[in-house]
């Protein structure tokens, strides 16, 4: 942060809001199976920039060490979720989820 | 620390077991290990006198996470053994009992987490195979869309609540729960927007409302084994966690955002309830029925540091003792139905096999909360406490709630003690029957069993 000594906590701060609240705006209003993935994902790196913003600010580096836990979990659910969608995909032929109404009363 | 070791090694061990071609040992081996994790429960007990903070300060193995663990394990045991048959041709068995496993492994995190981070790892090792469990039915597109449903809503919540633990370490720059409670004081609205979002995503989790949506859904559409363990185990982690956070490291939050947890709880029991009554499909039904315990449940971590935690563990055992024997029974009507799993299949039942219908109406009588089963004592110790916090409209509520979902358990037990023309298949009574008997006789002996937990000090 010494380099641009204009850019403070509040705007890494800012810009990871905005970028988890595309991500939420993304699964909320996309349809496609592998758009909501990414937007998952966007989430995950937005929590990431805020986490390494605050181990910044703090000089510790327990953050940061967390971010690198999130990234191996972030891989996990990819891997789950992606052949969730692979079998989704053989059963109905496409991946949008529109189709995804057989359990309703 | 050990237990968790136990139970990562034993995950481990089955897989093992599945390439060295010596699957029959498989289930004795899970009920050996995990009678040793009870064992390994019952040892560490009371041993408070040094600090039992383990993993470098970020796992602590106290009396209540230990009582936990052991509740855990009673419940996988059980499981597994009464899930005996539907596996015993599964040629994929090792597998998907592995996952459980580690899905166990993920329980014990989170009933034993001192650190924000364990209690993300936690969630995560408790979810993921979930979501590989509840569409594992391959061939079903319905168990596709459960397994779907619930991978992404479970990762909405989790990033949600991740979001959450990362406003909380910048309010307080630490993810210690002890140092977090030590700063909790300077109420900043950093660490309050945290913790409502940490809420939402716990909310997600144990399927209160607003974010219950998923829960009749997933529990539908997944295979039926798998419902009781989510609907037991699963949600029975989620609140251990849940209480060790809001109970006891945000109990300021707790405390001056009553009004929150008041109105979630309200919403949960008044939706779960009048939605559950129109239900005419019994995993929807008991899916419901789950989510108004959930408002149950989170009660006592709304009263937070004034109740004793081993009154949620008893509500957990005696609702999760009740669920898994509905759940499991539903598993074997639906079985001799061809995959009906419509309350029609219930008709008649007591006709079919005496024994199901029997323990089904135990089961459902003590989630309704009729004495004397043990259900009834989970819902009179809540309400009394929220009592004596002076929460008089929330026990109203609660009362009148629990008398509307006595009319939908009712319906159910009418259906299996009317009399049919053609009784149909007669369902045949099976090895793992004693288990289905042990498990209705404890429904009734931890009636009578709350008094012991009166006299256990921790």
């Amino acid at each position: 942060m010494a380099l641009l000594p204009n850019i403070t906590i509040d705007h890494y701060l800012y810009f990871s809001t905005i970028l988890f609240c595309l991500g939420i705006a993304g699964i909320l209003y996309r349809r496609n199976a592998i758009i909501m993935f990414m937007c998952i994902e966007l989430m995950l790196n937005a929590v990431n920039v805020a986490l390494v913003a605050f181990s910044k600010m703090y000089g510790q580096t327990d953050a940061q060490v967390f971010v690198f836990f999130i990234m191996v979990v972030a891989a996990a659910e990819v891997a789950v979720g992606l052949a969730i969608l692979m079998m989704l995909y053989r059963n109905m032929h496409t991946t949008e989820t529109d189709v995804l109404d057989k359990l309703k009363f | 620390m050990k237990e968790l070791i136990l139970i990562s090694l034993l995950g481990i061990f089955v897989l093992a077991l599945d390439v060295l071609q010596l699957r029959k040992l498989t289930l004795p081996a899970i009920v050996l290990g995990l009678l040793g994790l009870m064992a390994c429960c019952a040892l560490d007990w009371n041993r408070n006198e040094q600090p039992f903070l383990e993993y470098g300060g970020m796992l602590l193995f106290d009396n209540t996470s230990l009582a936990f663990t052991f509740v855990f394990s009673f419940l996988a045991l059980l499981w597994f053994l009464i899930t005996r048959d539907q596996f015993a041709t599964d040629a994929k068995r090792s597998d998907l009992y592995a996952l459980t496993l580690f899905s166990l492994c993920g329980a014990v995190i989170m009933a034993s987490y001192s650190s924000l981070v364990t209690l993300f790892l936690g969630i995560e090792i408790l979810s993921i195979p979930l979501y590989v469990l509840a569409a594992s039915d391959k061939r079903s597109v319905r168990s596709n869309e459960a397994g779907f449903k619930y991978f992404f809503l479970g990762s909405l919540a989790s990033a949600i609540l991740l979001f959450g633990i990362a406003l909380v370490y910048g309010a307080t720059g630490s993810f210690d729960l002890a140092t977090i409670a030590a700063a909790g004081q300077s109420n900043s609205s950093l660490i309050s927007i945290g913790c409502l979002m940490m809420l939402a995503g716990f909310a997600f989790k144990i399927s209160a409302a607003p974010f219950h949506m998923w829960a009749p859904d997933v529990y539908q559409g997944s295979p039926t084994v798998y419902t009781a363990f989510m609907s037991t185990v699963v949600k029975g982690a989620a609140f251990a966690g849940m209480f060790k956070l809001f109970a006891i490291a945000f109990n300021d939050f707790t405390e001056s955002h009553r009004s929150v947890f008041v109105a979630m709880i309200v919403l949960t029991l008044l939706w779960a309830n009048v939605v559950g009554m129109r239900q005419t499909n019994i995993k929807r039904l008991l899916a419901y029925s789950g989510i108004s315990h959930a408002g149950f449940m989170l009660a006592f971590v709304m009263l937070g540091a004034s109740s004793d935690p081993k009154w949620l563990i008893y509500y957990v055992l005696t609702y999760s003792i009740a669920s898994m024997i509905a759940f499991v029974i539903v598993n074997y009507v639906e079985s001799y139905h061809l995959g009906m799993e419509d309350q029609d299949g219930f008709k008649g039942l007591v006709k079919k096999n005496p024994t199901l219908a029997i323990a089904m109406t135990l089961s459902l009588l003590s989630m309704a909360g009729l004495p004397p089963l043990s259900g009834f004592m989970g819902k009179y110790i809540i309400i009394g406490q929220c009592m004596r916090a002076d929460l008089i409209g929330l026990t109203i509520i609660m009362i009148l709630t629990s008398v509307v979902a006595m009319f939908y358990y009712l319906r159910i037990i009418m259906l299996m003690f009317t009399p049919l023309e053609n009784a149909g298949r007669i369902i045949p009574e099976k090895g793992q029957m004693w288990i289905i008997g042990i498990g209705s006789v404890l429904i009734i002996a931890l009636f009578f069993g709350a008094s012991i937990f009166e006299i256990i000090q921790w």
